[in-house]
């Protein structure tokens, strides 16, 4: 083992890179005035507020919170049957869907926006707001996908064969065993399909950029025109998010496990 | 029950669903992409069907080649930035308990879904003369007055390794939470410092795993296109800005389309690489 204090200090000294952003965004957030100080100048919750009371920033905000909900239920109904059925068959070319599902994630994200940007001009929907939908299940189908052949890897196959035996028909087992078993992966994968939908940029940009506007759409417009408060309580309030989705996700479900540890169990 | 061969078209009826969505929205966009990087340009944003290289036959510029060039060698950094920094911290973070580790799994995830434009933003307060790192170099004595960070290439490269790091620590934490820890044990009572230990069997165990890495983060950083347009001039940026600016202002979509090709193509050579490299037998699978 390395000398305690290396590895401490070397795990502090990441730490400091990661938050210290985020720390001068917090500052920032609470300046009393409309300015751009840290360490802050009086203290006020008022640009907290503004997200809420503000119609741009109100309706910005409904606009991502839907566009995610929807997104990631769309993400998790496409993945669900693709992951059973590659836990319950063997079909060598369902790999095909298996990598395409996993193809968006891998390429640069402007390659996915570029196609839709693209098809959906050329099918004479572009800009309609449901094709934002669309479009963010797609690129991030993935996650569930994951997530959720992970979750099957991870039943017990002699269950199921129990149940079976027993006289259950697939229906019957998929209903009584499977799902119990999988839902703590297919809740992972929409949350993780979720908060990455919430902060997504350029897919929304390119389908949707000029007709409905996302909160990452909003706060890169604000940017270009100068600096206001909103958008760095704003930003805190998207960690503040995203650290509760996945705290909640770390504790209901196995957080190692789901990025590639071996489970509790096995240790 | 062992899994079947799918015969009846009602053993079919559950992929039905997800293989449509995943044509018509993935593969035919793509294809018309593909398409449309063949068309030709006509004035006020319109093309027309065709079959023309002369969107291809632009990257032969000098300016084309120089972006190229700079998207390449500051992806390559940020790759090389990362796994350094990301290796050792990694390593460090799978000796800690469970409990530990959950909690920094939870703050790295919180960082890696953070939008861009939010780490745009973040870095440029943290770096801009009234609210920035400066202030604090003002206050050690470091600097006689506070300065603006930005824009520059500095503040680039630190905006995308920000963005990368959490990316790279998640790649490499399951190859080196799963290393066999009786291989450092080993060396430990054969008398190796936990210094030597690390460079002769950590590293060398895990080579294709960090090669792998170096190759995935590149990759990620390719694809960063708003934090050179907010931290850096206009003379950083990269290509998915310049097909970002083709595809949306300039309004030419055929040129856009045969650049995100290129892209394509360098991307996935770059991912068959990693699959290559990470097919062979790695010590710790």
């Amino acid at each position: 083992m390395t000398p305690a204090w290396i590895r401490n200090g070397y795990m502090v000294l990441i730490a400091l890179f990661l938050a210290a952003p985020l720390v001068v965004v917090a500052g920032v957030s609470v300046n009393a005035k409309k300015t751009l100080l840290f360490p802050p100048e009086g203290f006020s919750l008022s640009w907290y507020a503004e997200i809420f009371t503000e119609n741009e920033w109100r309706s910005a905000l409904f606009a991502s919170v839907g566009l995610a909900a929807f997104s990631a239920a769309l993400a998790v109904t496409i993945a669900m049957p693709l992951a059973w059925f590659l836990w319950r068959r063997v079909a060598p070319w369902a790999r095909v869907f298996q990598f395409l599902g996993i193809a968006p994630f891998l390429l640069p994200p402007v390659i996915t926006a570029l196609g839709f940007l693209s098809f959906w001009a050329t099918a004479g929907f572009y800009g309609e707001p449901w094709t934002a939908v669309i479009s963010h299940a797609i690129f991030f189908v993935t996650l569930p996908l994951v997530t959720l052949s992970l979750g099957f890897a991870s039943i017990d196959r002699s269950l199921v064969e129990a149940a079976a035996t027993m006289g259950a028909d697939d229906r019957r087992v998929f209903r009584t065993v499977v799902i119990p078993l999988i839902t703590p992966y297919l809740v992972s994968g929409y949350a993780f399909a979720f908060v990455l939908s919430l902060n997504e940029y350029i897919v929304s940009y390119m389908t949707v950029g000029f007709t409905l506007e996302t909160l990452p759409i909003k706060i890169f417009n604000a940017l270009r025109y100068g600096y206001t408060p909103t958008m760095a309580s704003v930003s805190i309030f998207f960690v503040v998010i995203a650290a509760a989705v996945f705290g909640l996700v770390a504790r209901y479900g196995d957080l190692p496990r789901l990025l590639g540890a071996w489970s509790s169990e096995d240790k | 029950m062992r899994r079947e061969p799918a015969r009846s078209l009602s053993d079919h009826l559950p992929v039905i669903f997800p293989a449509l969505m995943l044509l018509v929205f993935f593969v035919i966009p793509f294809s018309i992409m593909i398409a449309v990087s063949f068309f030709q340009r006509e004035q006020g944003g319109f093309y027309t069907t065709d079959f023309v290289f002369s969107n291809y036959e632009r990257f032969l510029s000098a300016f084309f080649g120089g972006v190229l060039g700079f998207s390449l060698l500051l992806a390559a950094s940020v790759a090389a930035c990362c796994v350094a920094l990301a290796f050792p911290f990694t390593y460090f973070l799978t000796c800690r308990t469970r409990r530990v580790q959950i909690a920094w799994l939870v703050g790295l995830l919180s960082v890696l879904s953070l939008s861009e434009v939010i780490i745009g933003f973040a870095w440029s307060t943290l770096f801009s003369r009234t609210a920035g790192i400066s202030n604090l170099f003002v206050a050690l004595g470091l600097m006689d007055q506070p300065t603006a960070l930005l824009p520059g290439f500095g503040a680039v490269l630190t905006g995308m390794v920000y963005q990368a790091l959490p990316y790279t620590i998640l790649v490499l934490y399951p190859a080196l939470v799963r290393l066999e820890p009786t291989l450092l044990e080993a060396s430990r009572t054969l008398g190796a410092s936990p210094l030597r230990g690390f460079f002769n069997i950590v590293i060398p165990a895990l080579r294709n795993t960090i090669v792998a890495t170096l190759i995935m983060v590149f990759v990620f950083a390719l694809g960063s296109y708003l934090l050179p347009q907010i931290l850096g001039r206009p003379q950083h940026w990269t290509l998915s800005v310049l097909i970002t600016d083709q595809a949306i202002y300039q309004s030419n979509m055929p040129f856009a389309a045969a650049m995100a090709v290129f892209l394509v193509l360098i991307s996935l050579a770059l991912v068959g690489l990693t699959l290559l490299v990470g097919g062979r037998k790695d010590l710790t699978a």
